[in-house]
């Protein structure tokens, strides 16, 4: 006996089953996301005065990521209805499309955290904190060299879109001048690391839907010359976990890089 | 079944005709949802009787403070090291098993009992269908929450120990013990959560799309309806719990402090974190969770009673439709009443008159589901069998624990008893007497089906008396404690605030504090009672007495109607559904009982 309705709509819901599951699915996604953004807006209500950071975040890279996470939205449907048009060549180009869109986004996120992650606030013995990025920091050296700029305290910094914010200069450190200093991580504040949690989780879908739709686009294709029509199914609950991993990406966007 | 989905399914379901599978694809990695129920009630009763344990041990010392644990003393010595010093539970050790008890008897025993065991195993059969919507899924539910479940129980033997910061893992506090025990803890309910959300989208799915012909929503057993509900709750509330568990391990693993406020001092020293966060925000991601979970502990259990008290009082449920809105409104409104576990925070009147509004607006569908189930039993010729006694139990213990919630609805009461005994009482009554009770009900119920013999009448008896006395032992004493103002979590079970202490006022009268060892009585009469039960489930395999027929209790619905125990895709051919699920005594009908897949046309003499 095998299972009903895996491929034909069941006649009183109009589903097949792994329809009804991917909703359900993206249902409590959207539960997920929900709590990490209530997260977010209960933090940052909540946040002690000249705590909360912003124009930190680069949004022309944001703007970029945004633009093709929206293509591949397109590309996504569109090898779908190649399928439902019957042209699998047609399919074959727009999935690697969406694949190739998906690796750029990971590249440009990759090439944000690393910026992130060079990025140091050293607060030093005189109370003034140094803010750049770390380019020497040999264990035997004496002293560290900093691309970046000096000011007299560190809440000078939140507000990323001052003039001196971009302002860059070699700065030389001794060590026996650094109390501390840390990274631009998520142990700097809570913006960064709810911007962390939030943006991580969302790669993870990413990966996840770079798997998925790669193995459909690869050695799971096989399966449109022997049962087209489950094929295609699959290739449309991919598309409907891609395109809710681009609508979370359209709240990140305003919500974490224009505010 | 269709001709065309025959041709085209290559579902793991479909392999199974061609070759004989092996011994692993049968038992281990087993796609039948009967196995994985099998399997997810072998595995959460093992952890229901490891969580009573360390609760035991618990209750010895809390009635003996610093006194070396009978018979598992030396051996606690063995296991833990410098934390059970000449056997005796420390307070490090006295809060790991706390902080365990409660997480594995929530997710790991209760729970997968009731939508993972009996969820998996009954409902694919009662809407008559074959399996699951997605069998390989279900298979991967279960290894999740075994994954999770393994991880947990490995927490006990790293450095340290386990969580030690109860099962609600509360920060800061959860975030400044310096152990990884919480950290453990965060990972096995990563993946115990999502275990959870398949399985729940499975069911729903099941439901959904893989009901027979002619089963129509309202001819849907009341038990599959509470698994639909309580799946549907486990879907949407889980999730917000799952992003508290990653922000938490942020915090534990990464450095941040977005559970952690600023300023906050540890052993006097003020913490270097970088602070602004809140504790408060986790309890209110935790609760949007924990209170819908107090309805996924509840309904299934029951759907169990309702099946039971229906097939064993011979009339139909009274008010099924109501019983089915009533479970549809819990679910709604489980939704809305979270933060009143959180009047303690200070949230102000007008929060509090909101949230207290929706508290008691909850209490009225669960009282109509009561009510139904009680006027049940009215004029019914009951059959007082072992499975009927349990239900029977159900309704006045669940009674008891659903009223006793009521004083902390109010947060005017609520501020004097938040965490006193009082509220262990109150939950305990709901889950231990009531949701457990429904587990043993249906697993001595269900227990025909699945292996083709009763369980041992006489036992089930001694089984159900023990139970139900040493359950009052234990849970009723607790009121009176609570009340007095004992408040929960404390090792010393409260000596420290009892009038025995020099310069102690207004503390804890020296009744109050004998009802300890009361207690501490009452839980071994409760661990003696089950050793029945035990040798019971696993001796009545081989041993009990042989069902007479498929349907040995005469029942109505569709599982009773196949094999005994069902053939691997359930129906040797589809069922077709021709009625209501609870059509017992109908009149004009030579049996007592009308199943649901006999005929409109049938005439009523055979």
């Amino acid at each position: 006996m095998d299972i009903p309705y895996t491929t034909k709509p069941r006649p009183d819901t109009g589903l097949y089953n792994a329809k009804v599951g991917i909703w359900l699915f993206l249902a409590s996604e959207v539960m997920l996301f929900g709590g990490l953004f209530s997260a977010y807006i209960y933090l940052r209500v909540g946040a002690p005065v000249d705590t909360w950071p912003h124009g930190w975040l680069n949004v022309t890279l944001g703007t970029i990521n945004t633009v093709i996470l929206a293509l591949s939205a397109i590309t996504t449907l569109l090898a779908w209805a190649a399928l439902k048009m019957n042209q699998f060549p047609r399919y074959k180009i727009f999935g690697a499309l969406t694949i190739v869109l998906a690796v750029a986004f990971l590249s440009i996120k990759a090439y944000e955290y690393n910026d992130k992650f060079t990025h140091y606030q050293v607060r030093l013995n005189d109370g003034r904190v140094a803010d750049g990025h770390l380019i020497e920091n040999k264990k035997d050296a004496d002293h560290i060299v900093l691309h970046g700029h000096y000011v007299a305290k560190a809440a000078e910094l939140l507000d990323g879109h001052s003039k001196n914010a971009h302002a860059h200069e070699e700065l030389t450190i001794a060590r026996a001048d650094i109390q501390g200093m840390k990274f631009y991580g998520p142990a700097l504040n809570n913006f960064l690391a709810i911007y962390y949690s939030i943006t991580i989780l969302h790669a993870l879908h990413i990966i996840g839907g770079i798997i998925v739709i790669g193995y459909l686009w690869g050695p799971g294709s096989k399966m449109w010359f022997t049962d087209p029509e489950r094929f295609t199914n699959r290739v449309e609950v991919s598309g409907l976990f891609w395109h809710f991993v681009d609508l979370v990406w359209i709240f990140v966007f305003p919500v974490l890089y224009l505010t | 079944m269709q001709a065309a989905t025959h041709a085209e399914s290559h579902s793991g379901a479909h392999d199974a005709h061609h070759h004989e599978p092996g011994f692993l694809r049968n038992y281990v990695f087993s796609i039948d949802h009967k196995i994985i129920g099998l399997q997810y009630a072998l595995t959460a009763l093992c952890f229901l009787l490891f969580g009573f344990t360390l609760m035991g041990m618990m209750r010895w010392q809390i009635a003996h403070p610093g006194q070396s644990v009978p018979l598992v003393g030396p051996f606690l010595e063995s296991l833990f090291g410098d934390v059970a010093t000449k056997g005796v539970v420390s307070p490090n050790l006295y809060n790991m098993f706390g902080a365990m008890h409660g997480t594995i008897m929530v997710f790991l025993a209760i729970v997968p009992l009731l939508t993972g065991a009996f969820g998996n195993y009954l409902v694919p059969i009662q809407v008559g269908a074959c399996d699951m919507a997605f069998p390989r899924l279900n298979m991967l539910s279960y290894q999740f929450y075994l994954f999770g479940g393994i991880i947990m129980f490995a927490s006990f033997f790293i450095p340290g120990g386990a969580a030690q910061s109860g099962w609600t893992s509360y920060p800061p506090l959860s975030l400044i013990v310096p152990t990884d025990g919480q950290t453990y803890w965060l990972l096995g309910m990563v993946f115990l959560i999502t275990s959870s959300l398949l399985g729940s989208a499975n069911i729903i799915t099941t439901i959904v799309q893989l009901r027979a012909p002619g089963m129509t929503w309202m001819r849907l057993p009341f038990f599959t309806w509470a698994q639909f509900v309580a799946a549907f709750l486990l879907l949407l509330a889980f999730p917000p719990l799952e992003a508290a568990g990653v922000l938490q391990l942020m915090d534990k693993v990464m450095g941040s402090s977005l559970f952690l406020p600023t300023g906050l001092a540890v052993g006097g020293k003020i913490a270097d974190v970088a602070g602004g966060g809140s504790p408060i925000l986790w309890q209110h991601l935790f609760w949007f969770l924990a209170h819908p979970e107090v309805y996924v502990l509840i309904l299934p259990a029951m759907g169990i009673v309702a099946e039971v008290i229906a097939n064993n009082t011979r009339k139909p449920l009274w008010g099924y439709k109501s019983l089915v809105y009533a479970s549809l409104a819990l679910g709604f409104i489980s939704f809305i009443v979270w933060a009143h576990h959180m009047y303690l925070t200070g949230m102000g009147t007008t929060i509090a008159a909101f949230f207290q509004t929706t508290t008691m607006m909850i209490s009225i569908p669960s009282v109509i589901i009561l009510t139904c189930l009680l006027i049940s039993l009215w004029g019914g010729s009951i059959r007082f069998n072992t499975p009927m006694l349990f239900s029977l139990a159900f309704l006045p213990m669940f009674g008891i624990g659903g009223l006793t919630g009521l004083p902390l609805g109010f947060s005017a009461s609520d501020l004097h008893l938040h965490d006193t005994y009082y509220v262990i009482g109150h939950f305990h009554y709901v889950v231990a007497p009531g949701t457990i009770f429904g587990i043993f009900a249906g697993i001595y119920y269900w227990y025909p089906k699945v292996t083709g013999r009763f369980m041992s009448e006489f036992w089930g008896k001694v089984h159900f008396w023990g139970s139900l006395i040493f359950m009052n032992v234990v849970f009723m004493p607790m009121f009176a404690q609570g009340l007095s103002g004992m408040l929960r979590r404390m090792s010393d079970g409260g000596i420290n605030y009892s009038l025995a202490q020099a310069g102690v006022e207004g503390g804890l009268g020296s009744s109050i504090m004998e009802l300890n060892r009361v207690i501490l009585w009452g839980a071994i009469g409760l661990g003696l009672s089950q050793i029945p039960f035990i040798i019971n489930l696993f001796y009545s395999i081989k041993h009990g007495v042989k069902i007479p027929n498929d349907n040995p209790w005469d029942a109505t619905t569709l599982e009773w109607q196949t094999e005994t125990p069902p053939y691997v895709y359930n129906f040797r051919r589809e069922p077709v559904v021709h009625r209501g699920p609870y059509e017992y005594s109908v009149p004009g009908h030579a049996k007592d009982f009308t199943p649901q897949t006999e005929p409109e046309s049938t005439p009523a003499k055979h």
